[in-house]
């Protein structure tokens, strides 16, 4: 009977809502007459969150971020607990989020680890070492050429090669990636490395020398700082610098949970739609770490537009308001000759849709109490 | 070796600096050196500098050695009966002036209670901290620093007696206020600054209450009574200049009563008063538009238009007029030659001003605000012993700004008022709370400065007990009457055909870029229309080539100046800045055409 009933709503009411409420009445002895009262509530409901055709959205969307923008700080940096982890916040974080920029200024990651290991602190903080963009520099002590023997000798520390957990092998293999056909010796604590005996060789020494220094040993490239943290009963590692698709290949790294603020790296690895909502996540943060209330669904109506095309475009010249159907309202909003010659180049129409070109022409904005328009029958002429 | 500059120029070095620094000090003091030389060792770059440039700032300071202030009490004694003079000190190394740079070698004692032997100077007196604003401010050092700095600012804007000789000037846009009054509440600096002379506000009496509404948000009410019996009324003064310039070829402007056939010629009754000279008479009521000095000037283009018309010959009209929104009683009238020995005519026109809802108001502590309401006097309400407010003050303004010093001048101001004595309020030297606590509980009020107050509308006690006092009031020279500004129509620019811009022009209130965005949000679409038509035309516009064609109104005939006259044209309706905007990109070689449709 009550399936009955169900189905009389279907296309009423969204197929989730109708799921939802079925599940919500499930196991409940709730007769006819009050699941249609319940039925008729949830459509009213429905009815009432919907949105009017021609009521202005986007503007609404703009003046709601406009005004808190207004007071926000400028310039906000915050500390998260330790020194050398500070991110940039508010509205100068905010217009690099709706810009689309393609890195943020301070790139930041939260690695979650899988259940397993994530409550031995000993254990994250060996995966943090892992993590961690090692350079050769910062695991010697001496770097030295022999010039009797045309060589580069380094003085590796031994305390910190174990913190790291790398070997001789590892440090070699590394070096002679870097750099094709040289030899690469151990003597006791010290590494040799030895150039082609060539002419030039000399010369390579020096040079060998210095590049030497930065050669990444071990780690994630891009991870400049990590710092293992305990949120709420488990350990996670914080870092500077990202980079998603190497990290998520660590195999002790959870990958669902682990999160990076790179709106354009996120979607560049896990898609448009986490690119969609990560641009939520990051924007959320920002209001909420103000102070401020913004509506879910403004920033969700800013991410969806950013994300519409299937790659993220900023509100900028370059991005959504570069790519307006209307030629006066992209010339209204910076750079106008570049549009207005481009267009004359070839021959645009403007077919007058949107709001900025009726303002322009002194005609009704198609919105709101200019939208609607009266259809009438005449009669047929005889 | 330590290098040794001399106003910024290498002049040699030196072995043991500090000795050399205290050598020169010790000499300027003996007045073996100028006075106006002041000497640094700079610790950080290593370097010596002696300064003897124009222009610095420095500040006299009471040299101390090993504890001990030169300045004897003897030597004071002799200095205000006057048988030493300040030179006389300085000349005897008692005193000593240090400027900025200087300062930074120096270990300066605020009081003499607290040197030590480290101490190379004592202050003169704490108050030099400040300046000539700041230190007219009472008991500053109760409140922050922030309201300090607005509190002078303040200060300067408040009408008084700017020039005891404002009778014979002709100055812009100034104000005299009318009975204005010596602080009760002063501090040591408004003698020396002989305040007496030119004060600059009056001594009212506060009541620290909301009352119905009228005082949200800074706003102030005032008893009505007392702005009938002359508080916070001034007079606001406006010269108009005209002159008698001089042409080529002998012609010259004249100031007279314009003919009638002169080319502009207003109405009689603009002109009406002018005496036989062309300029009002002194006592003159002039209202705006009212023509105030009549002149004539030599038609332009003299040569060139004798040979073709006999009308055009005529002098133009170029009289001096009251602006809009002004007027008053011309005060005085000056007429001289100016630097070119052309005639000057300077009317100096004076209107008085009452308050009115909308004129700011300040306390000396940043506590400024506007009238929101003038309540008449059988509504403002009493004390017990029937006093009423002169200014009914919100207290909401004082917890954010935690202006203490505001709230202790009430305090002194009452206790001043009720002894019949001046409070010294110095900044670090007042007449301490407790103080004035005592007088006023002697003097038979709660020692808090609280009265128990009663609604005069309806009789009713106030519940609680209501802080009032005097306190030193300021009139602030912006006044409504200069800012009040409305239009319907007007005049437009020539280019664009919108409503031109600013108050003194008459022109009109722009509706912004957000502004208009208000109006898309509420979807007010055909509101948002109405709104830009300022500037909206009727073009007529060429169905076959979507230009604009040409409408001949008089005979009705309209033809397409590239089409002809069997292509159908019609009339649209746009903004004016848009057939602007087309214009300017055909002349970018940009050809836009209009396609035309019914839209509706």
């Amino acid at each position: 009977m009550s399936k009955t009933l169900f189905l009389e709503y279907k296309g009423i009411i969204p197929d989730k809502i109708l799921d939802d409420v079925r599940e919500a009445i499930n196991d409940k002895r709730i007769d006819n007459v009050k699941l249609k009262q319940i039925l008729d509530d949830v459509k009213n409901a429905y009815e009432r969150a919907k949105i009017s055709p021609g009521e202005a959205i986007g503007t609404i969307t703009a003046e709601s971020f406009g005004e808190p923008g207004t007071q926000m700080t400028l310039d906000y940096f915050h500390f998260a607990g330790v020194a050398e982890m500070n991110v940039t916040l508010g509205l100068p974080r905010l217009i690099e989020l709706f810009d689309a920029r393609q890195s943020p200024t301070t790139p930041r990651m939260e690695i979650y680890i899988k259940n397993k290991f994530n409550k031995d602190p000993k254990k994250i903080r060996q995966i943090a070492a892992k993590i961690k963009e090692t350079k050769l520099r910062e695991i010697s002590l001496e770097f030295s050429i022999n010039l009797a023997k045309i060589s580069v000798e380094i003085k590796l520390d031994t305390k910190k090669i174990k913190d790291v957990g790398t070997n001789f092998d590892i440090i070699s293999k590394a070096i002679m990636q870097d750099f094709k056909g040289v030899q690469v010796l151990k003597e006791a604590d010290t590494v040799v490395i030895k150039p082609k005996p060539t002419e030039s060789s000399l010369r390579e020494v020096f040079r060998i020398k210095e590049k030497v220094k930065d050669t990444i040993i071990s780690g994630v490239k891009g991870i400049t700082h990590v710092l293992p943290i305990k949120k709420e009963n488990e350990f996670i590692i914080i870092c500077a610098g990202t980079n998603l698709a190497d990290v998520l290949k660590i195999e002790e790294v959870d990958d669902t949970r682990t999160v990076s603020n790179d709106i354009m790296e996120i979607q560049k690895v896990l898609g448009i739609e986490s690119g969609r909502q990560a641009i939520i996540n990051e924007s959320l943060k920002v209001i909420e770490g103000q102070g401020l209330d913004i509506d879910i669904r403004h920033i969700m109506l800013l991410a969806d537009v950013m994300t519409a095309t299937g790659r993220i475009r900023g509100v900028s010249r370059g991005g959504i308001s570069g790519e307006k159907e209307s030629v006066l309202a992209r010339a209204s909003f910076e750079t106008p000759i570049k549009h207005l010659i481009n267009a004359s180049l070839v021959g645009e129409r403007d077919e007058l849709n949107s709001v900025i070109e009726n303002v322009i022409l002194n005609q009704p904005v198609p919105l709101g109490t200019g939208l609607p328009q009266l259809v009438v029958k005449s009669e047929k002429k005889k | 070796m330590v290098d040794v500059y001399l106003d910024d120029v290498f002049i040699g070095s030196v072995e043991k600096p500090r000795e050399f620094v205290k050598t020169i000090r010790e000499e300027r003091r003996l007045a073996k050196l100028p006075q106006h030389l002041n000497i640094i060792f700079d610790k950080v770059f290593n370097e010596v500098y002696i300064e003897m440039s124009k222009g610095r700032a420095r500040r006299p300071l009471i040299i101390v050695e090993n504890g001990i202030p030169r300045l004897t009490s003897e030597k004071l004694m002799k200095l205000n009966s006057g048988e030493i003079t300040w030179k006389e000190l300085l000349d005897l190394g008692i005193i000593e002036y240090v400027d900025a740079a200087e300062e930074e070698n120096c270990m300066i004692a605020l009081y003499e209670s607290d040197l030590t032997k480290e101490h190379t100077h004592l202050e003169v007196s704490p108050i030099t901290i400040l300046g000539i604003c700041s230190s007219l401010i009472p008991y500053s050092n109760f409140g922050g620093s922030s309201r300090l700095i607005r509190g002078s600012k303040i200060q300067k804007q408040a009408i008084g007696i700017y020039s005891s000789n404002y009778l014979y000037r002709m100055d812009t846009d100034t104000s005299i206020l009318h009975y204005s009054q010596v602080p009760v509440v002063n501090t040591f600096m408004h003698n020396i600054y002989n305040y007496k002379s030119h004060p600059a506000g009056q001594n009212v009496v506060i009541a620290m209450i909301s009352f119905q509404g009228y005082n949200m948000q800074d706003a102030i009410i005032l008893n009505k009574g007392s702005v009938e019996r002359g508080f916070g009324r001034s007079s606001y003064f406006r010269p108009y200049v005209s002159e008698e310039l001089r042409y080529s070829g002998g012609l010259t402007d004249e100031i007279v009563i314009p003919d009638k056939e002169v080319k502009g010629y207003k109405s009689e009754k603009d002109y009406r008063l002018l005496e036989q000279d062309g300029i009002v008479y002194t006592g003159a009521n002039v209202k705006e538009d009212d023509v105030v000095i009549g002149k004539t000037s030599p038609p332009r283009f003299l040569g060139e238009l004798e040979e073709f018309s006999i009308a055009a010959n005529v002098r133009r009209e170029s009289s001096t007029s009251i602006k809009q929104g002004e007027g008053g009683r011309v005060d005085n009238i000056i007429i001289t030659e100016n630097e070119e020995g052309n005639r000057l005519v300077q009317i100096r026109i004076r209107d008085e001003r009452i308050p009115e809802f909308g004129d700011k108001f300040a306390s000396r502590h940043g506590q400024k605000g506007v009238i929101g309401a003038i309540i008449p006097e059988e509504d403002v309400p009493f004390t017990a012993r029937g006093v009423k407010p002169d200014i009914l003050f919100s207290p909401h303004s004082i917890p954010g700004r935690m202006t203490i010093s505001h709230l202790i001048e009430i305090l002194a101001g009452k206790t001043g008022s009720l002894k019949g004595e001046y409070i010294d309020g110095t900044t670090f030297d007042a007449v301490p709370e407790e103080e004035l606590r005592k007088e006023l509980s002697k003097l038979g009020f709660r020692d808090n400065g609280t009265e128990t107050m009663y609604n005069a509308i309806t009789g009713e006690q106030f519940e609680a007990k209501i802080y009032i006092g005097n306190i030193y009031y300021l009139k602030l020279k912006h006044m409504v009457a200069n800012k009040l500004h409305a239009r319907a129509s007007g005049r437009i620019q020539l280019l664009t055909r919108q409503p031109i811009e600013g108050r003194a022009k008459g022109g009109g209130l722009r509706i912004g870029e957000m502004e208009k965005d208000c109006f898309v949000a509420h979807g007010a679409s055909l509101l948002l229309k109405e709104r830009f038509d300022s500037d909206k035309t009727i073009l007529y516009v060429c169905e076959n080539c979507g230009m604009f064609a040409v409408h001949e109104g008089f005979k009705n005939r309209k033809y397409c100046s590239r089409c002809g006259s069997s292509v159908e044209i019609y009339p649209i309706e746009i903004s004016y800045a848009f057939k602007l905007l087309l214009d300017e990109l055909k002349s970018m070689l940009i050809n836009p055409k209009l396609e035309l449709q019914n839209r509706y």
